[in-house]
């Protein structure tokens, strides 16, 4: 779009209405969208369709696969189903899907079930989404059934996962084009539960199907996927939706108000009196300040004013903008064309008298030049800059040179002219003056490109008094004779100094031309650099560089940690004396605003802070100490900080994916291979364990009674069979807890139900201590496993029993404590190594076994590990009166009611 | 077995595992059981249909067939009773098995005694069937079903309606593991299926009157995670 074409872009509304138009024409599809078989796909396709039958819509079942589930075939009764085509092949008949049959029968909504089935050879489309392509383009409303593992590009990440290569495929814009997604969900308990009740598959199928392709951890990572798959199709939606209103917003061109800023003190009245007219109209606004070559040699109290007002500009929710141009007006004019802007504020010139005759006030050229523009004038702006000593710096750019540099513009400026006049007096007998002129005046045109203004202007009145001295007659004298002189004076003063006026002008631009240059390249190298990084720190490391280049300050990046407390990132040598606030910078990255110098936070504070924002969440701070703070806080160099913030953001926030996704991918395989690790051990030890106990056990009855000594044997065989069955089971356990994938049965129970199945489960163990229990009666029910509860109280009774004497005492006690239930099992014994109480809980992971009983410490780590399953806290300790006690406390929550008896 | 004077009764193994089989026959043929076997559910539910056993012993882990399918076939045709044999972690198979009819179960590894314990009590269930008379109980504890009436020690005792329904459904089953969710569907009512908490909190107040010491049940056995067990001659 060109700067002064203020209407939307043809091309991309021309799109848009013919997207809509095919739309309009093209029948709708509507995937009913799943992470497997099974999950219900079928039924909530048939479920709504019901419905929309009941609603009068014309319904045509053309495939339903049902499975052989009652329950879903149930729903095809008062539908219509299409008759399937026979089709021969290879001698035998084979069923398919009836495409000509549908469009013929042309109904308005069509059910097609399984897009990804791929058809039976001899049909007119290999594959069944294809025959849907064809159902849609005819007009017909489509609804289909898809799997996630069927879409093309996920093909490879499900195979890898469930190391099942899934031939039927469907190209993923049939997806991403389907007009709606219906996620159809089910938990993948649930689908084993379904599973194993044979809704899903036949019985005889039902088993295979959960030792290979259902396996849990395959179910899971099925759902992820769907679910994320889904997901981004909303966002999509979301985005597109979004575009829509913008292109509308064009037209109904929502108000857009810009705000000329002046260089004087009246600037903070002008943006306010903005703000409230923005707000009234409800209108976006834009404060721009236009730095024209005049406006250059402003003294640096006048520009600091002018950030200031910016900044407040931006503070009352404006745009704001610095512009460079040649006259404020023009330029004016057609930035407010280009951003759509038909509404101009400009404050009122307090000029007077001959200056307001020499140069109209800013409003009245607007006046004259926009015609489809309505300008506003604000009362009393304070009036022209005060002239303060000119030290010739803008806004826009870099510095000029200053001092010795400039004074060398003066010195070129003396000297070529005084050169020029001895090239004159030497060429005076051969040329005339008309040409010498000429000499002087290419001079001042040199002098005024290569250094300026003020050299220019010296050059040229230099060269009209040297031109006079030496070359005019009388020469060698400033009096002339021939009037018609003073006219050539005149006339070359004036050219020579419109020339180092436009030169110098040209100077200027092509300096502002250089720097936006710059700034772009800035960008591009930034972003180029940053989407080859693969980790934070290369990120970081690129935009330092970067940074400091642009800004010529000293930068640091900031990244959190786990816990959420960012720190720096890099610390290479020479950064350590930046005089960095963590507190801030913690500040920054928890408000995500700016702080530090130059902002409304801390603005005392050395070096200025900044949130890297990225679309999902901030992924840092960046700290910058600025060598030159114009540098940083000009509007322009601030967006241009922002904008690479923002770069900095996304590449940290794309890295940070890269890693979830790696890491989700690693953490599937570990579980898969865990999963299998396990059921290998429990299967492959557990068996030959009870086979050999079962064995020794019944060698007593497998014949004639065995010898006394035999028996003793089998009996021993037998015993440690059984011991070392616990220890695997314990060892089991322990890595199925602390690879967290136990999920935790809660149910809302009494205390006494759990503390007797554990007693009687170590009965044996237990025979020879005396048991006491002791629960209050108004014990609350307490919500826990009872399975993995009953374990706790095993193995805790089952220690009591090992390490204290035969006829020990063993005390079962619980109270409510506020909030939560002390549970307490304590015996009369010898009681604990003293020190060493919280140690027992260790033992397994700090893998010393110092005890000769084996599975002592694996018991109590299970016991700490279930405990800390249920929020509960478990701890050792000696009693004063004499033996060992160990105290658990649980959560005691809100039981449910229970219900009256009737 | 025992008092009884029928014939020998037959059990049928169920178990892919063939050591497992080996010991199973012996312990079973020392108890006077003539034992069948059956390495795979597919071959199982065709010996128990042409065998017509006495017990069923059955591995829920079975290669080629969901166990619990194998239940659901057998129960199809025959209330022969079934005791299931299953992994230390699997409560949720336990449960299905039970839940789909399965009699009992045993949790690998077991001692042979325990086992015996099982089969015998299985039997003896066939043998007596359920309902001999209207007087039933254990320890000191007596039911008379037909007037409703509970004695404990001669003393009467009274229980709630839901108590007297949960005790009948419990000596109607004595014996049997119930799962939670039998007892709640045959007590409570169908739509009652997943408040278990109200059944252990009803079953502490049955044990508050009828045991002697009610964290130590001897009669009124918890079976965690799975449901309850009357124990009649505990």
């Amino acid at each position: 779009m060109s700067i002064d074409d203020p209407r939307p872009d043809p091309d991309a509304l021309l799109e848009k209405v013919q997207r809509e138009a095919a739309q309009a024409a093209r029948g709708k599809l509507k995937l009913f969208f799943g992470a497997c078989p099974g999950v219900g796909k079928t039924y909530a396709m048939l479920t709504a369709a019901g419905v929309a039958r009941a609603q009068g819509v014309d319904v045509l079942v053309g495939v339903a696969e049902t499975h052989g589930r009652a329950e879903t075939a149930h729903l095809l009764e008062g539908l219509e189903v299409l008759p399937r085509r026979r089709i021969a092949y290879q001698g035998r008949e084979l069923e398919e899907f009836d495409l000509d049959g549908a469009l013929a029968r042309k109904p308005a909504l069509i059910l097609v079930d399984e897009l990804a089935h791929s058809n039976v050879a001899g049909s007119r489309h290999p594959k069944r989404w294809q025959d849907v392509e064809e159902l849609l383009a005819a007009g017909i409303d489509v609804w289909t059934t898809v799997n996630v593992q069927h879409l093309e590009s996920l093909n490879d990440i499900v195979g890898g996962i469930t190391g099942i290569q899934v031939r039927e495929t469907l190209p993923d814009r049939v997806f991403e084009q389907a007009d709606e997604v219906v996620l159809v969900d089910l938990t993948p308990d649930e689908l084993m539960q379904r599973m194993r009740e044979g809704k899903v598959y036949f019985p005889q199928q039902a088993e295979r199907a959960l030792r290979n392709f259902f396996r849990k951890g395959n179910l899971i990572a099925l759902r992820e996927l769907s679910l994320r798959r889904t997901a981004d199709r909303v966002d999509a939606q979301m985005r597109e939706y979004r575009s829509d209103q913008a292109i509308q917003a064009v037209w109904e061109t929502k108000e857009r108000l810009l705000v000329c800023l002046g260089p004087g003190a009246g600037g903070d009245r002008l943006v306010r009196a903005a703000a409230r007219l923005a707000g009234r109209l409800h209108a976006d606004w834009i404060a721009v300040y236009v730095e024209t070559p005049r406006l250059q040699r402003l003294a640096d109290a006048n520009r600091e004013q002018i950030l200031r007002t910016l900044a407040l500009a931006k503070e009352l929710g404006a745009e704001t903008a610095t512009l460079g141009g040649q006259a404020a007006a023009e330029t004016l004019l057609a930035y407010a064309r280009s951003r759509n802007a038909s509404k101009l504020v400009v404050g009122k010139s307090v000029r007077t008298g001959m200056s307001r005759m020499l140069r109209a006030p800013l409003s009245d050229q607007l006046s004259a030049l926009a015609r489809d523009v309505d300008v506003y004038v604000v009362a009393h702006e304070a009036g022209e800059p005060p002239a303060g000593e000119a030290t010739v710096e803008s806004l826009t750019m870099d510095a000029e040179p200053a001092g010795p540099v400039r004074w060398r513009g003066y010195a070129w400026a003396a000297g070529l002219t005084v050169a020029t006049t001895a090239l004159g007096g030497l060429l005076y007998a051969h040329l005339h003056l008309a040409n010498l002129i000429m000499f002087y005046l290419a001079g001042v045109v040199w002098v005024a490109v290569s250094h300026g203004r003020g050299p220019g202007v010296l050059a040229s009145f230099l060269s009209v008094a040297l031109f006079d001295f030496f070359l005019v007659p009388p020469r060698l004298s400033f009096t002339v004779h021939d009037t018609q002189y003073l006219l050539t004076f005149a006339i070359l003063l004036a050219v020579a100094l419109t020339i180092s006026h436009l030169a110098s002008g040209m100077r200027y631009q092509a300096r502002v031309a250089l720097y936006r240059e710059r700034r772009t390249r800035v960008l591009n190298e930034l972003g180029r650099e940053l989407a080859g990084a693969l980790q934070a720190e290369q990120i970081v490391e690129t935009a330092m560089r970067h940074l400091e280049g642009v800004f010529q300050a000293k930068a640091c990046v900031l990244l959190p940690d786990a816990r959420e407390r960012v720190r720096p990132a890099l610390p290479p040598p020479g950064r350590a004396e930046l005089p960095l606030d963590p507190a801030i910078a913690q500040w920054v990255y928890d408000h995500q605003e700016a702080a530090g110098l130059g902002t409304q936070s801390l603005p005392g504070a050395p070096m200025h802070y900044l949130p890297l924002k990225a679309p999902m969440r901030t992924r840092g701070v960046l700290a910058l100490l600025p060598g030159n703070k114009r540098l940083l806080f000009l509007p322009e160099q601030a967006r241009l900080l922002e904008t690479l913030a923002g770069q900095i953001a996304l590449a940290l926030e794309r890295v940070h994916y890269v890693e979830v996704a790696q890491d989700a991918l690693v953490r599937m395989e570990s579980e898969r291979l865990r999963n299998s690790l396990l059921a290998a051990l429990s299967h492959d030890l557990r068996t030959p364990l009870t086979v050999l106990s079962g064995l020794a056990d019944s060698l007593p009855l497998a014949g004639p009674p065995l010898p006394p000594r035999q028996a003793e044997i089998a009996e021993a065989i037998h015993a440690e069979s059984l011991r070392t069955s616990a220890m695997v089971a314990n060892l089991l356990d322990m890595a199925r807890l602390q690879g967290g994938e136990v999920q935790l049965r809660r149910e809302w129970q009494p205390l006494e139900e759990v503390v007797g199945a554990a007693l009687q489960a170590v009965a044996g163990p237990l025979a020879r201590h005396e048991v006491r229990v002791e629960l209050p009666a108004d014990l609350p029910l307490l919500e826990f496993d009872s399975v993995l509860m009953e374990r706790v109280f095993c193995n805790l009774l089952e220690n009591a029993a090992k390490y204290t004497p035969p006829g020990s005492r063993i005390e079962i006690g619980a109270h409510e404590e506020g909030e939560r239930v002390s549970i307490s099992v304590a015996d009369n014994g010898p009681g604990l190594p003293p020190g060493r109480e919280e140690s027992l809980f260790e033992k397994f992971t700090r893998g010393e076994d110092e005890s000769p009983v084996a599975g002592v410490g694996l018991g109590l780590a299970i016991v700490r590990a279930i405990v800390q399953a249920h929020q509960g806290t478990v701890r050792a300790e000696n009693r004063p009166e004499g033996g060992a006690r160990f105290v658990i406390t649980l959560p005691a929550g809100e039981p449910p009611r229970m219900p009256e008896e009737e | 077995m025992g008092e009884t004077h029928a014939p020998a009764p037959s059990v049928l193994v169920i178990e892919d595992e063939p050591q497992i089989r080996r010991f199973l026959r012996t312990a079973l043929e020392a108890e006077g059981c003539q034992v069948a076997e059956a390495g795979s559910g597919e071959r199982g539910v065709v010996e128990a249909g042409t065998r017509k056993p006495d017990l069923v012993i059955l591995d829920l882990g079975l290669p080629d067939r969901d166990g619990v399918d194998v239940v659901r076939d057998i129960r199809g045709w025959s209330s022969v009773p079934i005791l299931i044999l299953s992994a230390r972690v699997g409560e949720v198979d336990k449960v299905s098995a039970l839940d789909a009819g399965a009699d009992d179960y045993l949790t690998k590894p077991f001692g042979v005694a325990e086992l015996l314990a099982r089969a015998r009590a299985l039997l003896r269930r066939t043998r007596l069937g359920a309902g001999d008379g209207p007087l039933v109980g254990f320890g000191d504890v007596r039911v008379d079903l037909a007037r409703r009436q509970v004695t404990r020690g001669g003393a009467e005792v009274h229980l709630t309606p839901i108590e007297y329904r949960l005790l009948a459904l419990l000596l109607a089953n004595a014996g049997r593991v119930l799962t939670h969710r039998q007892i709640l569907r045959e007590v409570w009512g169908p739509s009652h299926g997943q408040d278990a908490h109200y059944l252990r909190v009803y079953m502490s107040g049955l044990r508050q009157k009828l045991e002697v010491d009610k964290t130590r049940p001897r009669y009124l056995r918890t079976e965690t995670g799975i449901g309850y067990r009357l124990v009649v001659d505990g």
